[in-house]
């Protein structure tokens, strides 16, 4: 984030009453405030392919760059025909594996961790090295769904930013080094019973790693084991409210008619969204023998996906959620009292639609409402008869945390008590409350140790910085949601010198040279049944520990003091919440470039996290509500960095003060405005290091998710900010088509009746035959939640580089499919706020505009229909581009693959070209799976299979949403799916009869709610 | 008036013009020529290896199968490069002292590879799969030649585009019956292309050789 010289204030030209309906028939939609008013800068946005004067060469080295470019351009120009090609070299094996054939891929089941939590997933892997990361269907967290934090998970591994060694002050050690300086400590505590020994985890799951500490905690009896997650919510502290003991809460979405979420973001964060998102879609397919339509309520304060995807959404301060939850209760008949009058028009019909669905309705409680609220959750699932149900309940999979132990540990630190600390992964002197200096009070332990993937904030504050095994470098084990365990296995010896936890606890007992396999297999040894060996290799296989889910408990609530309504303290001010960044999380994932790059699920910013406020916040505290483009502004020649102008703003909380870009964010409640953590690291790598605010410099530990009583005001400096919002734009009515159940079912073509296709023979051009296959891909619009894990899925499957904050702030991101979101209502009017959320890949048009206009046929039509796109013969002129209504093609406007960190040469698909600087490229519809899938059909002497190929982003949606196949096979899905009278195409008014199909969005509103909140 | 210019200008601006449109061609020729030439595709090159695997002595001499060494050519894209450990299947027996194969025993006891020269190099857009081609009657000796008469190997064919759909377009012309297609020195009978066996096989194996882009580039 970079702070321009004051600027003359924003005037406020926007005036949204006055918009006129930009549609007649159909649904009036935008994607930013701009295109709602049609302001200058967006029309000028939208008529250029890229924003102004994006092409020409404006940084600050301009003229310099120019003539080394094109220096380079006319001397390759001229040379690259002449090249003869280097001499390459064969490298075989000298022992072949068994298992290899070279050319082929194999695929390992192990686990990637989620905030402790596994998920579990397939690994590809090329000759050894892993290279995609797909879900295991077999897995119970998975279903072979996957999500975008999991799929970047190989960038992590290949990262060259990682500790690679042992260091002590910055110097480089080796481990024997480490355990010399280790053993003096561990005597002396051992002689004190470890009284001054801490040890600072995770949340941690694994089996293997609990028992070693809980081992390790009965030797040295006088040692502790602090927890410290940061987004970590009240759930386990609420249940023991309401039961007397933490268990976890797991609800059966498939089950459910009627869903209600209270600030709970359940389809994009939590160790069970993958797997909630597939068990929710299963009610939106609308499939003829699927299940009816569920409905979904959501309350909550920040627009995400839960709200996107809500038949009713309901947007609140977060201190207006205890009140909710009450009069909720109170409605459907609890003695329940201090509820909330002011949304009983839309608590009233909620409850009543509850009871009618007692028994297949579930609530569910954010991460971040009080205790309280969370037992009161607990009573109005038991009074609607659901649990066992929709809901049940077992023993709590991970270790219990307790928010307060890293208190406690700060405490004794303050106070010298604490001799030796032992961090295992986390980064608590960034991750850290405000109010507790972990990292000063951390400078007054002796002997601090740090095992982490990164050498970070909290690294450079330790003795000894230990580098950490990735988990597809080593092996240890995980619990998934509901408890079944997965053994993590490695995919590759460690790159560099990483350890895993478990050997580093290893470093502390009488063993210490036991290798993280021997550990792991000797804890699960006496738990795998007589034949250890089989049972391993078939858990290994599997990904999974057959019958390790833990059992549902029946649970009753116990009725107590915190039944009792509390009169919350009134604060003047704005409210703040906290909330893990969408992509990045709590910054684990800062120097992650693919999870930078994603664009966050609602507002589309990239590389940054934003104070989100409503457009009325915005109004009162006087920052711009339109997000300008500055470019066309400024005079001609000046170069101007491109990118999305907005004020910066600062925000007071408790003495305590962070600037951030204010981003208006239609459906965000008034008076209260949202931060994402997880920002402003300072250590965290090249990518990471520098992007946006560090909202932790605010957060107390009295109020984790939500705080009263701040001060927000305007600053005189401007930010520029990255947002993909307005990229792309295709402009043409009806993009997306979406109806409700009684349209649906009084007329089932609703979404074909928008527009009107043109004669198949329309055309200048021969027809095409398709006699063998013809490929088809169709998008269910009902079922796709907005997630973005196919945009990680493809960027992984398909080499798509990383472009920069910079890069994507003049619409050049490479993404070659993009989530495309779309606001419908007064922006004024929060609750009027419906959202929606549509994938957009190449539709591989039938006559497709961008073939017509190559000069050098580059971009050519397949016998099968696909669009072929051929690097070698493209010179980047960029006219298919141009010409393609649907803005799916991406240029390389320079060298954006790096082709020199050694690290990520092994990370990329060997079966999809690395593309060069001046090349076009887009969606190919994975052809390297159609082509695997065609060459070993033939090889076996059959046809392909219906299913047998499935694009990447298929592969990876959690929701099921998209579906690849021949649509020439009449039993095909695709095909069935293309003859849904939801089926429609984009702009197929145009005559381009695209492949790509969407299947229109059939929302299920009750008719009894307030009309406001359904638009 | 006196003449400005010299009677043999005239010749000189026949020449001139004749020359800049035959001359133009010419060059236009010569480039291409160049290009198809074994100067830029190396097609007969004998290529230096770290050791002098003879494919003459091995196949020609002693009738290696070329799966021996060649092991996932029917099943993978890459036809595959021996280990190590297959060439010390045998020379651990014979020529066990053999001076010329100590690159292949110091492979063996350092684990470290043997680094063979790369002979048929396509380029890095060009994705080829050795088992679509081997298990559709696509006979070794199509592509690689003579190799049993190669005492180092060389490239036999161009492996120009032009080459490739020379094939991709008429199979009929070079396909052979599956039982040959590991026979390096199968020669198609006399008459061929007149007994229409060709067009035979390519219907019994279901040839359908496509000449889409997005066949071999991706």
């Amino acid at each position: 984030m970079s702070a321009e010289p004051p600027r003359a204030p924003f005037e406020a030209r926007v005036e949204f009453a006055g918009v006129r309906p930009k549609a007649e028939r159909g649904r009036a939609l935008w994607r930013s405030l701009d295109e709602l008013q049609e302001s200058p800068e967006f029309l000028e946005f939208l008529h250029r392919e890229f924003p102004a004067r994006a092409s020409e060469l404006e940084d600050p080295r301009g003229r310099r760059e120019f003539m080394r470019v094109m220096g380079a351009s006319a001397a390759l120009a001229g040379l690259a025909a002449c090249t003869k090609q280097p001499e390459e070299l064969i490298v075989p094996y000298v022992r072949q594996p068994e298992q290899i054939v070279p050319g082929r891929p194999l695929f390992f089941a192990t686990a990637i961790l989620d905030r402790g939590y596994a998920r579990g997933v397939l690994v590809e892997s090329h000759e050894g090295r892993p290279t995609k990361i797909e879900g295991n269907p077999d897995h119970p967290a998975s279903l072979g769904g996957s999500d975008a934090v999991s799929q970047a998970a190989i960038l992590d591994l290949y990262d060259p930013d990682r500790a690679q060694t042992v260091r002590s002050f910055g110097e480089i050690h080796s481990w024997a080094e480490f355990v010399a300086a280790l053993k003096p400590v561990l005597e002396k505590q051992r002689a004190k019973r470890g009284a001054g020994l801490r040890i600072l985890t995770e949340t941690v799951t694994s089996p293997t790693l609990r028992q070693q500490l809980e081992d390790l905690l009965a030797e040295l009896p006088e040692a502790r084991w602090h927890l410290w997650d940061p987004g970590a919510g009240n759930a386990y502290a609420g249940a023991r409210l309401a039961f007397g003991e933490a268990v976890e809460t797991r609800c059966h979405l498939d089950a459910a008619a009627v869903v209600v979420s209270l600030d709970a973001d359940f389809l994009a964060s939590g160790p069970a969204s993958v797997r909630r998102i597939r068990d929710f879609a299963k009610r939106r397919r609308l499939s003829d023998d699927g299940a009816p339509l569920n409905r979904l309520y959501a309350v909550e304060t920040t627009p995400g996906l839960t709200g996107v995807n809500a038949d009713h959404r309901l947007p609140v301060k977060p201190s207006e959620m205890e009140g909710i939850v009450r009069a909720l209760a109170a409605a459907l008949g609890l003695p329940i009292e201090g509820g909330t009058s002011d949304h009983a028009a839309w608590i009233a019909p909620l409850a009543k639609d509850l009871q009618a669905h007692a028994g297949a309705s579930v609530v569910l409680a954010g991460e971040a409402l009080s205790p309280e609220a969370h037992a009161l959750v607990h009573l109005i699932n038991e009074r609607l008869g659901v649990v066992g149900k929709t809901v049940s309940y077992s023993a709590p999979v991970a270790a219990e945390g307790d928010p307060a132990s890293l208190g406690e540990l700060f405490a004794e630190m303050s106070a010298r008590r604490v001799e030796a600390l032992l961090i295992l992964g986390g980064n608590p002197v960034y991750t850290a409350p405000a109010d507790v200096p972990f990292g000063d009070a951390m400078m007054l332990v002796p002997f601090r140790v740090h095992l982490s993937l990164h050498d970070d904030e909290t690294s450079e504050r330790c003795h000894w910085q230990l580098p950490e095994a990735h988990p597809l470098e080593a092996w240890s084990d995980a619990r998934a949601f509901d408890g079944t365990a997965s053994i993590v296995q490695p995919l590759i010896e460690p790159l560099y010198a990483g350890k895993s936890a478990h050997e580093v606890l290893a470093l502390l007992t009488s063993r210490p040279d036991r290798r993280g396999r021997d550990i792991v297999r000797d804890h699960w040894r006496p738990r795998l049944g007589p034949d250890f060996e089989k049972a391993w290799r078939r858990a290994l296989h599997d990904g999974l520990v057959a019958g390790t889910a833990l059992p549902e408990t029946p649970m009753t609530v116990k009725l107590g003091d915190w039944a009792k309504a509390k009169t919350p303290a009134a604060a003047p001010g704005l409210e703040v919440v906290f909330r893990p960044d969408p992509t990045v999380g709590d910054g684990r994932h800062a120097n992650n470039g693919w999870l930078q790059e994603l664009p966050k699920p609602v507002s589309k910013l990239t590389w940054e996290n934003a104070v989100y406020m409503s457009l009325a916040t915005a109004r009162s505290l006087g920052v711009r509500t339109s997000s300008s483009q500055d470019g066309g502004t400024e005079s001609a020649g000046q170069p101007t960095p491109q990118g999305t102008v907005t004020d910066l703003v600062q925000i007071t909380l408790d003495g305590r003060k962070v600037s951030g870009p204010a981003w208006v964010l239609p459906g965000h409640p008034d008076g209260v405005v949202t931060v994402h953590l997880g920002y402003g690291r300072w250590r965290a790598g090249r990518v990471g290091n520098g992007a946006g605010f560090n909202a932790y410099a605010i957060r107390g530990s009295a109020a984790l998710h939500w705080a009263t009583g701040a001060q927000v005001e305007k600053t005189a400096y401007s930010a520029k900010v990255s947002c993909t919002q307005d990229h792309w734009s295709m402009e043409g009515r009806h993009l997306v088509r979406a109806g409700t159940r009684e349209e649906f079912e009084h007329e089932p073509r609703f979404a074909q009746e928008l527009a009107e296709d043109p004669p198949n023979n329309l055309t200048l051009y021969p027809p095409h035959a398709y006699e063998g296959h013809a490929w088809g891909l169709s998008v269910d619009l009902n079922a796709c939640v907005g997630c973005n894990a196919c945009v990680t899925a493809c960027q992984s499957e398909n080499n798509i580089p990383v472009v920069g904050k910079d890069q994507v702030g003049r619409g050049r991101e490479m993404h070659w499919i993009r989530v495309d979101r779309y606001f419908e209502g007064r922006p004024e009017d929060p609750a009027s706020i419906r959202t929606w959320s549509q994938p957009v890949m190449c539709m591989h048009c039938e006559n497709a505009p961008c073939e017509v206009v190559c000069p050098v046929t580059a971009t050519v039509h397949s016998d099968e229909g696909l669009n072929d796109m051929v690097y070698n013969r493209c010179v980047g002129t960029r006219y298919c581009s141009n010409n393609c209504p649907y803005k799916v093609r991406r240029f390389n406007f320079y060298l954006y693959q790096d082709w020199t960190t050694p690290t990520y040469k092994m990370m990329r698909n060997p079966d999809v070209t690395v593309r060069s600087r001046g090349v076009m490229e887009k969606c190919t519809y994975c052809v390297q799976r159609i082509t695997r899938a065609r060459i070993d059909a033939k090889n076996q002497g059959r046809e392909i299979r219906d299913g047998e190929i499935q694009t990447a982003c298929q592969q990876a949606c959690p929701a099921e949403a998209i579906v690849f196949g021949d649509q020439n096979d009449a039993q095909s899905r695709v095909a069935g799916l293309k003859a849904s009278p939801r089926s429609y195409g984009l702009l197929t008014e145009l005559n381009t009869r695209p492949r790509t199909t969407y299947l229109a969005a059939v929302r299920n509103p009750n008719p009894e709610m307030p009309k406001a909140s359904h638009g | 008036m006196s003449q400005i210019f010299h009677h043999s200008t005239n010749t000189l601006a026949k020449v001139s013009i004749f020359g800049a449109v035959f001359g133009a061609g010419a060059g236009l020729w010569l480039l291409l020529e160049v290009n198809r030439s074994p100067y830029v595709t190396n097609v007969g090159v004998a290529r230096e290896q770290p050791v002098p695997f003879s494919h003459a002595h091995h196949v020609g001499g002693m009738g290696v199968d070329c799966r021996y060494c060649h092991t996932s050519v029917e099943r993978s894209a890459q036809a595959g490069i021996p280990p190590t450990k297959t060439c010390m299947n045998c020379h651990a027996q014979i020529w066990s002292q053999s001076p010329t194969l100590e690159p292949v025993r110091a492979s063996l006891r350092s684990g470290r590879s043997i680094e063979w020269v790369k002979v048929n190099d396509l380029p890095d857009f060009v994705y080829f799969n050795h088992g679509a081609h081997v298990n559709k009657g696509v006979g070794c000796g199509t592509c690689h030649g003579r190799v049993d008469r190669m005492p180092l190997m060389w490239q036999h064919a161009s492996l120009q585009m032009e080459w490739c759909l020379e094939c991709h377009r008429q199979p009929e012309k070079y396909v052979r019956p599956k039982a040959e297609v590991f026979n390096v020195a199968w020669e198609p009978p006399a008459d061929w292309s007149a007994s229409g066996r060709g067009a035979e096989l390519v219907k019994e194996y279901g040839i359908k050789p496509r000449t889409s882009c997005s066949t071999c580039h991706r």
